[in-house]
């Protein structure tokens, strides 16, 4: 159970029951579409960026808890955001999921709680939707990403 | 088949289960509880054997040489066909082409049976319970041909919908292809009715039986079927290799799927010979030890009372549906009166993706996503579904841990 508690931690069953920043966005000029295809996970994001600055976001979809809460934290922590340091954290968290490297969880702040992900490898996929289809967003390329 | 549920005092789960190694191991420290056999199954020592002896003993290839190795090799490999024909109950031999497996077999059926046939407007009859191994091809085909699809509804529990099937059969009707069991749900197909009823248009049948083989015995004359595909791996036998039945008219009025070797009577530059059947669709060096594997399992499954092991496998069904279906905030998706030991449903309070995970820290290796069947998951609202799928080996004290797993599931979602 230690190691499902590592994963499940409170905070992700928290955001996955209740996620924040659920819905559409109306007036949205970035979107992207994820999709997990061997799960199923779908998610689609809508993003307000003004000035190079993230001023709103949101997101809908299924999935799984690990991804739901991941897209939830993710869509609260860029909020207000410059598009550089949007990058600086996504850059951030995918090295928490896949990285080698002993991450550095100061740094991280609340994303520190996804790294239980990484003794799951195939649950990697779930944590790193929502980040990789916000990367897509603000290449705003309009092609859906996937994760396979 | 049978959905009788009594169990067999004649069966010995746990002598059946010194057979398969596998089994026998710790997984996050707990015994494994194998549930993920319509995936694949695992397999008996009798078919690691037969494919060692093969790598350490025989291997040569085959139809080739005259010297021993090779002699030996081609005779268990036809060995193998002659198994699978009796398997099947097949006419001839010559009606059993190995291939890779069923998405291969029904490959070949697209492009070599239907591509010269079909024209723009010809229609192809599939269920929604299809895996995607017998959309895809039709989809292609399609494409290829200006042939349309048409696909039979399922109705709430997961049954094909005999009377809408009758409907969309019509004089463009050229052939219907549908699973013989469904993966996603184990709903078995009236496979009889669908046969006549096609037939009586005048259209020819190719079945998916991937499913239905490891779960009772197949007679293709019986059925009268034109075209039925498996695969090995879901029957014990070992993966990479699958046949093809179908009638030896069908197969000779036929253009060879792939070119190559074996596949060839003469060769020049004018034109070349095909060889007889089954050669003719078997080009280049098949995949000789699988097949001795296939041929293995089939002998297996001959050793043990098959008709016993179903008779278990359909009282695990039961009592797996009682433990699952009683838990609270469950639904349990394929409720057909016919079904094979396949058990989906879903949580309210965890993904299935999330059930898997913790399933797994307890042990217990279960599906959870769309199974390769989205058409289905669409049918029932939901993107996935946790499914167990029960096997010759499994017990009820397994059925038990899996409940136990399932409770951990809602103390971690609680």
């Amino acid at each position: 159970m230690s190691d499902i508690r590592e994963l499940y931690q409170e905070v992700i069953l928290h955001h996955s029951k209740s996620p924040r920043n659920f819905g559409s966005l109306d007036d949205a000029n970035r979107h992207a579409e994820g999709h997990n295809p061997l799960c199923g996970d779908q998610l689609t994001l809508g993003l307000i960026v003004e000035d190079g600055t993230v001023r709103e976001v949101r997101f809908q979809g299924e999935g799984c808890a690990i991804s739901t809460a991941s897209a939830s934290v993710m869509t609260d922590l860029v909020r207000g955001k410059s598009e550089q340091e949007v990058r600086a954290l996504s850059d951030a968290f995918l090295e928490l999921i896949t990285g080698d490297a002993e991450p550095d969880l100061d740094a991280l702040g609340k994303l520190a709680v996804f790294a239980g992900a990484r003794e799951f490898p195939v649950r990697v996929k779930c944590a790193t939707l929502a980040w990789r289809t916000l990367e897509a967003a603000l290449q705003n390329d309009g092609q859906a990403v996937t994760t396979e | 088949m049978k959905t009788e549920t009594r169990t067999s005092s004649s069966f010995d789960v746990e002598k059946i289960r010194l057979d398969f190694p596998a089994l026998h191991q710790e997984v996050h420290g707990k015994p494994l509880v194998y549930l993920d056999n319509a995936a694949t199954s695992q397999k008996p020592r009798a078919v690691i054997d037969a494919i060692t002896h093969f790598y350490e003993r025989d291997c040569a290839n085959v139809h080739r040489g005259v010297h021993t190795l090779s002699m030996r090799a081609t005779e268990s490999y036809e060995g193998a066909r002659e198994k699978l024909k009796r398997f099947l109950n097949a006419s001839s031999r010559k009606e059993i082409v190995f291939l890779r497996g069923t998405t291969e077999a029904l490959n070949l059926v697209a492009q070599s049976w239907a591509r010269p046939r079909l024209k723009p407007g010809d229609e192809i009859v599939l269920s929604r319970l299809e895996h995607h191994s017998n959309i895809v091809p039709w989809q292609i085909l399609c494409e290829q041909t200006g042939a349309v699809l048409k696909v039979v509804p399922l109705n709430e529990h997961g049954e094909f919908e005999l009377e809408a099937y009758r409907e969309l059969l019509g004089e463009r009707t050229r052939l219907v292809s549908v699973a013989h069991v469904s993966n996603a749900l184990g709903s078995i197909l009236p496979l009889e009715q669908i046969v006549a009823d096609a037939h009586r248009v005048g259209a020819k049948v190719a079945v998916d039986g991937a499913q239905a083989v490891p779960h009772g015995p197949v007679d293709v004359q019986a059925l009268d079927v034109d075209f039925y595909c498996i695969s090995s791996h879901k029957m014990y036998g070992p993966t990479g290799i699958g046949c093809l039945y179908a009638k030896q008219e069908l197969l000779e009025a036929m253009p060879p799927y792939q070119g190559g070797g074996d596949m060839i009577a003469s060769v020049r530059f004018e034109g070349t010979t095909y060889n007889e059947l089954p050669y003719k669709f078997e080009a280049g060096t098949p995949n000789i030890a699988g097949v001795i594997g296939f041929g293995a399992a089939v002998d297996y499954l001959a050793s043990i009372d098959f008709a016993a092991a179903i008779e278990h496998e359909n009282s695990l069904l039961e009592h797996a549906t009682d433990l699952v279906g009683s838990l609270p905030g469950v639904r349990i998706l394929g409720t057909a009166e016919h079904k094979v030991s396949v058990l989906s449903w879903v949580m309210q309070s965890a993904h299935p993706h999330d059930v898997g995970t913790i399933l797994d820290q307890e042990g217990i290796a279960v599906r959870t996503g769309h199974h390769c069947a989205q058409p289905v998951m669409e049918r029932f609202g939901v993107p996935a579904t946790v499914r167990a799928s029960f096997g010759i080996y499994n017990t009820h004290g397994e059925l038990e841990a899996l409940a136990r797993g399932l409770e951990q599931v809602r103390k971690v979602f609680s």
